[in-house]
């Protein structure tokens, strides 16, 4: 694909913002604006505002949308209520991740999708593929923008926007009009802090973006998007997950319903479970003796202490919160135990790593 | 941007102060502007003989590591070890405090073929 990278309505915004602006997943979008750590601990302490208008969304409609998306989603749709959202998977036939999402239920038959901007093509045509007559999937990736409020604040902030609206509850969404404007709220995100994910059309978003910052929101760069999901474990797609590794193998099988009934991948994984994980995906973190050493970065080398591979790693980071290395690889399930130690190849230079519990950051 | 007149510079961000047949090897105040928060930087070892272009360092920002580049031929000769214990004066003092390594040339001469301050500021305009 050699497709000009895309730009979101945001994009005039964050030249202006002064963000360092790189292609991610074909999009164009601000790594930072001011520094990745000043970033991340606005997030952490008081709360950032993150263009996600890159990310795609789909709304599944029509008598039977239930029963077909629990087809299609690994998780059980049946589970939420109305005006609740779930973290979920799109498998393929191999129980592999096609891509991870949230499925949001705006009514009985109403449903409403958060999908990676790397795999909005592939799961539209995926879900396509297996569509049902009367049920309507729509893509309305390029009407909507999305920005990710993120904080210990964030909760000043969506009162300061919506005077007289009810926050959602976790894991909660909310249609509503304000001043002509059709919003979705929806009490997710990907930092570990609380927040909210705010929609609403293109048109609108740079107005919406400027009453967000006014509120108080720091504007917040995809690198600290990234520092902040490792620091909680959250997966990345292409990165931590991908077409030949299955939920079970990314320790995610929380987000399986394997009692639901038949779902595409769901063979496979059953046979995963009866025969044993072979490989799992842990959390490294570099111990303190080790500090002053490089942090760890993605496809790094992990060995054992005689120098066997065992792996690579899908992700790295200096944490900010934690001033360690953290990492996340696939290891094979006899070194995937708590306390095991592995060494990380920096550049010829072997580092010592110590698997943990996830997440890296603990919460009180 | 801070680019002071008195300095050396090449494509690859480097400054190079000249004193002799020594030069002093650092990254520019644009250079650090682009990485942010330089949280490691991995020092040439003493005494290695270096090529032109030979990554010699390597500075790490939270986000990605990036090769320093020998910008001349030469041997290292000393190592700014401060920055083990404090890699952020790379952000705070590019071109004092934040100075990599110094390097014995092999061929003096050769800092002609360096851009002068107005090179490079126009290379990075």
């Amino acid at each position: 694909m050699n497709s000009i990278a895309k730009k979101t309505p945001l994009y005039d915004k964050h030249i202006e913002l002064g963000g360092k602006v790189v292609d991610f997943a074909g999009w164009l979008m601000p790594v930072q604006y001011t520094s990745i750590m000043d970033e991340h601990q606005a997030v952490r302490e008081k709360v950032g505002v993150f263009d996600i208008s890159h990310m795609g969304q789909f709304f599944v409609q029509g008598e039977g949308s239930l029963a077909w998306l629990n087809q299609m989603l690994a998780n059980n749709v049946e589970k939420l209520n109305l005006g609740q959202a779930q973290y979920t998977f799109l498998l393929n036939e191999e129980g592999g991740i096609i891509d991870d999402l949230i499925v949001y239920r705006l009514g009985e038959e109403d449903f409403f999708m958060i999908v990676n901007a790397a795999k909005i093509d592939e799961d539209y045509a995926w879900l396509s593929r297996y569509l049902p007559e009367k049920i309507r999937l729509t893509n309305h990736s390029d009407e909507w923008a999305a920005f990710a409020v993120q904080g210990p604040e964030s909760q000043q902030v969506f009162s300061a926007l919506f005077v007289g609206q009810k926050l959602p509850e976790r894991n909660g969404v909310c249609r509503f009009s304000q001043n002509g404007r059709d919003l979705i709220v929806c009490r997710t995100g990907y930092t570990g802090e609380d927040g909210f994910e705010l929609l609403c059309q293109a048109e609108s978003a740079v107005d919406v973006l400027a009453e967000i910052i006014g509120s108080g929101a720091k504007p917040c760069g995809l690198g600290a998007r990234d520092t902040l999901r490792l620091e909680m474990c959250y997966p990345l797609n292409g990165s931590d997950l991908s077409p030949e590794i299955t939920p079970l193998e990314s320790g995610l099988g929380f987000f399986v319903d394997m009692e639901k009934g038949d779902f595409i991948g769901r063979n496979v994984l059953e046979k995963q479970k009866e025969e044993g994980l072979k490989r799992r995906l842990v959390a490294l973190q570099v111990l303190p003796s080790e500090q002053r050493l490089a942090p760890p970065r993605s496809h790094y080398s992990v060995l054992d202490e005689k120098g066997n591979l065992l792996g690579e790693l899908t992700s790295g980071v200096l944490s900010p919160s934690l001033g360690a290395g953290i990492a996340m690889a696939y290891l094979p399930i006899e070194f995937c135990e708590i306390g095991t130690r592995v060494y990380i190849d920096v550049r010829g230079k072997k580092i010592l790593a110590e698997l943990i519990k996830k997440p890296f950051l603990k919460k009180g | 941007m801070n680019i002071p007149d008195n300095l050396k510079y090449t494509k690859e961000h480097e400054w190079i102060l000249i004193e002799g047949n020594i030069i002093t090897v650092g990254i520019t105040d644009h250079a650090q502007a682009e990485l942010t928060d330089v949280v490691f930087v991995e020092l040439p070892e003493i005494s290695k003989e270096v090529e032109e272009n030979d990554p010699m360092a390597v500075v790490e920002s939270v986000k990605a590591a990036s090769d320093i580049y020998a910008p001349l031929a030469g041997k290292i000769i000393e190592t700014n070890t401060q920055l083990e214990s404090d890699p952020s004066l790379i952000n705070n003092t590019p071109y004092a405090e934040g100075w990599i390594c110094k390097i014995e040339l092999r061929d003096a001469s050769q800092v002609e073929n360096l851009m002068n301050a107005s090179d490079y500021q126009g290379f990075i305009s």
